[in-house]
């Protein structure tokens, strides 16, 4: 079943393109990576997915619902969630606190069983020693986690993650591959990535875009061996090497 | 004791040395109490939206204006009963917040400052150009049976201050139960990080209406409270010190904090009234002292004890 849909999506910046006519497929349950070179339209894409930048035209559709006109806080509340490249937290609140605004909008729980289930999303996430942190004192690392762990609290059907191991420590990493493994069959989750190692061990499907439109997608191994995508990464017409 | 039970015990705690200071101050001060807390209540409005949502309106003093005028008319030129015009009062004063909220949160931050400051200067202007009817700068007087509520006879000190000390209680006691709510919580989301929070799936414009309205309508109670109280209605109060009075008020008390309002009141009144007695250049030492605060007690003087062993206060 098709979870996630666009057809002929575009965004255009003052004239300069960052993506046009993107058509593409997310099935339900799948991890699927995007990837690309820097400024290959990545992050414009995910944002007209969940609506945080508007498309200039085409559609999303959600579900089978077209979702093109919703708003973002809209689309949210259908079952996405999004985590920020540069990441994004309530600074100056608990890290209890960022959580459960989390899991308040998402389900309509006295405020009881909010606590009870940020305390399970924290401890899932080894985050729970530092329920009562203000978030903006948590290292980078700790604040990438808590972005994660805001997302996971809402319990998506869609899950987008906007580089969310830049930054992060090799052992953390390996628990966030973990993590993601974890959450296969359940959450949809689409992945922009640049650590390639992180990319192979975790995604089923890889969707490669550059300039703005995707030149290649299939599984790890066949993007491995896609000439194109050799060609974008290292700049060459000659896909030999 | 839970956060929550501390919370409760010092809102409780508050209203009662309310009552405790009425019956020991010298009758000079006691007489101020009312004055004191009517305009709290004005600044705890403005502390809805400043100070738990993070939007800085330098128009407030037509909501204040609103509820003063609304309640006014309503008694004087409509000859309405009072309980009745207080009413008309806060109707009036909720549909002046919604037009305003409605084309001011179009805009943000500095934009959002202009415009309000333009509605109210907007409307104070409104008051003057209609001076026959509103008595512009002159302003009019309440009588007595227009002041009188619930067969309450509100020129009197005791009475006056007793109103006032309840429509201050429920006031503060209902902030403090906003702020706890699901709701304040939001708020205050959007307060920290705006688009975090549209993007956790809140309706943020909705949540910015809702507490425009909500903090409106209670500087319009204010403003009405204070020509109830005090009898007399006029244009002054619409003029943009009355903007920026309650600005000051809550970043001295201490924007985002329950408290905060009723201390920068009481902090400024005093203020005021003991440098106007040491020199005619009062403002002078008023100014300094705000730089000082400023520069010392950023988070206000609420903010401080919040930092300092009060974690808990809401």
């Amino acid at each position: 079943m098709t979870l996630l849909e666009t057809r002929g999506l575009t965004k255009t910046f003052d004239g300069i393109k960052a993506n046009t006519n993107v058509d593409f497929k997310l099935e339900t349950g799948q991890i699927m990576a995007l990837i690309g070179p820097n400024g290959a339209g990545k992050s414009t894409f995910v944002g007209m997915l969940c609506g945080r930048i508007p498309a200039t035209s085409g559609q999303v559709f959600f579900n089978g619902k077209d979702i093109s006109a919703l708003p973002a806080h809209k689309r949210i509340a259908l079952g996405m969630a999004y985590t920020f490249q540069i990441t994004s937290v309530f600074g100056n609140l608990s890290v209890r606190e960022n959580v459960a605004l989390a899991v308040r909008r998402a389900g309509h729980l006295p405020e009881k069983q909010v606590q009870a289930k940020v305390d399970a999303v924290l401890e899932r996430i080894n985050l729970a020693e530092r329920s009562e942190q203000i978030a903006g004192d948590l290292s980078y690392g700790h604040q990438r986690v808590l972005e994660i762990a805001m997302g996971l609290a809402q319990d998506p059907q869609l899950f987008i993650l906007d580089e969310p191991t830049q930054g992060l420590a090799e052992a953390e990493i390996s628990e966030f591959v973990a993590l993601i493994k974890s959450l296969a069959g359940k959450t949809t989750i689409l992945l922009i990535e640049h650590n390639m190692d992180v990319v192979m061990r975790s995604a089923e499907q890889i969707t490669v875009l550059d300039a703005g439109g995707i030149i290649a997608s299939g599984t790890p191994d066949e993007i491995r061996e896609n000439a194109a995508v050799k060609s974008a990464y290292l700049g060459t017409n000659n896909a030999e090497g | 004791m839970s956060d929550l039970r501390k919370s409760y015990l010092f809102h409780a705690g508050v209203v009662v040395l309310l009552i405790v200071l009425y019956f020991t101050l010298p009758a000079y001060h006691a007489g101020n109490l009312a004055r004191i807390l009517v305009l709290a209540v004005y600044a705890m409005g403005y502390n809805i939206l400043f100070g738990y949502t993070g939007l800085l309106s330098l128009g407030h003093a037509l909501f204040f204006a609103a509820g003063m005028y609304g309640f006014g008319m309503a008694v004087s030129h409509l000859g309405l009963p009072t309980g009745f015009a207080l009413v008309i009062s806060l109707g009036f004063t909720a549909l002046v917040a919604a037009v305003v909220g409605f084309l001011a949160l179009r805009t943000k931050e500095v934009a959002f400052m202009i415009v309000t400051l333009m509605f109210a200067q907007a409307g104070y202007l409104t008051i003057l150009y209609f001076g026959a009817t509103t008595r512009g700068d002159e302003g009019f007087v309440l009588t007595q049976v227009q002041r009188t509520l619930f067969g309450l006879d509100l020129t009197q000190e005791t009475t006056k201050f007793w109103a006032a000390l309840v429509l201050f209680a429920a006031s503060f006691l209902g902030t403090a139960a906003l702020v706890k709510s699901r709701l304040g919580r939001a708020l205050v989301a959007i307060r920290e990080n705006e688009e975090r929070a549209r993007m956790l799936g809140y309706d943020t414009w909705q949540l910015k209406f809702t507490a425009v309205i909500l903090s409106c309508c209670l500087s319009g109670v204010g403003g009405a409270a204070y020509a109830l109280l005090f009898g007399y209605v006029g244009a002054t109060f619409a003029t943009v010190q009355y903007s920026i009075l309650p600005l000051v008020w809550v970043l001295l008390g201490g924007a985002g904090t329950t408290i905060g309002p009723l201390i920068g009141v009481v902090f400024m009144f005093y203020l005021i009234e003991w440098s106007s007695n040491v020199t005619d250049a009062y403002m002078l030492i008023a100014g300094v002292v705000l730089v000082l605060l400023t520069l010392f007690a950023p988070e206000g003087l609420g903010g401080e004890l919040r930092k300092r062993g009060f974690k808990w206060l809401p």
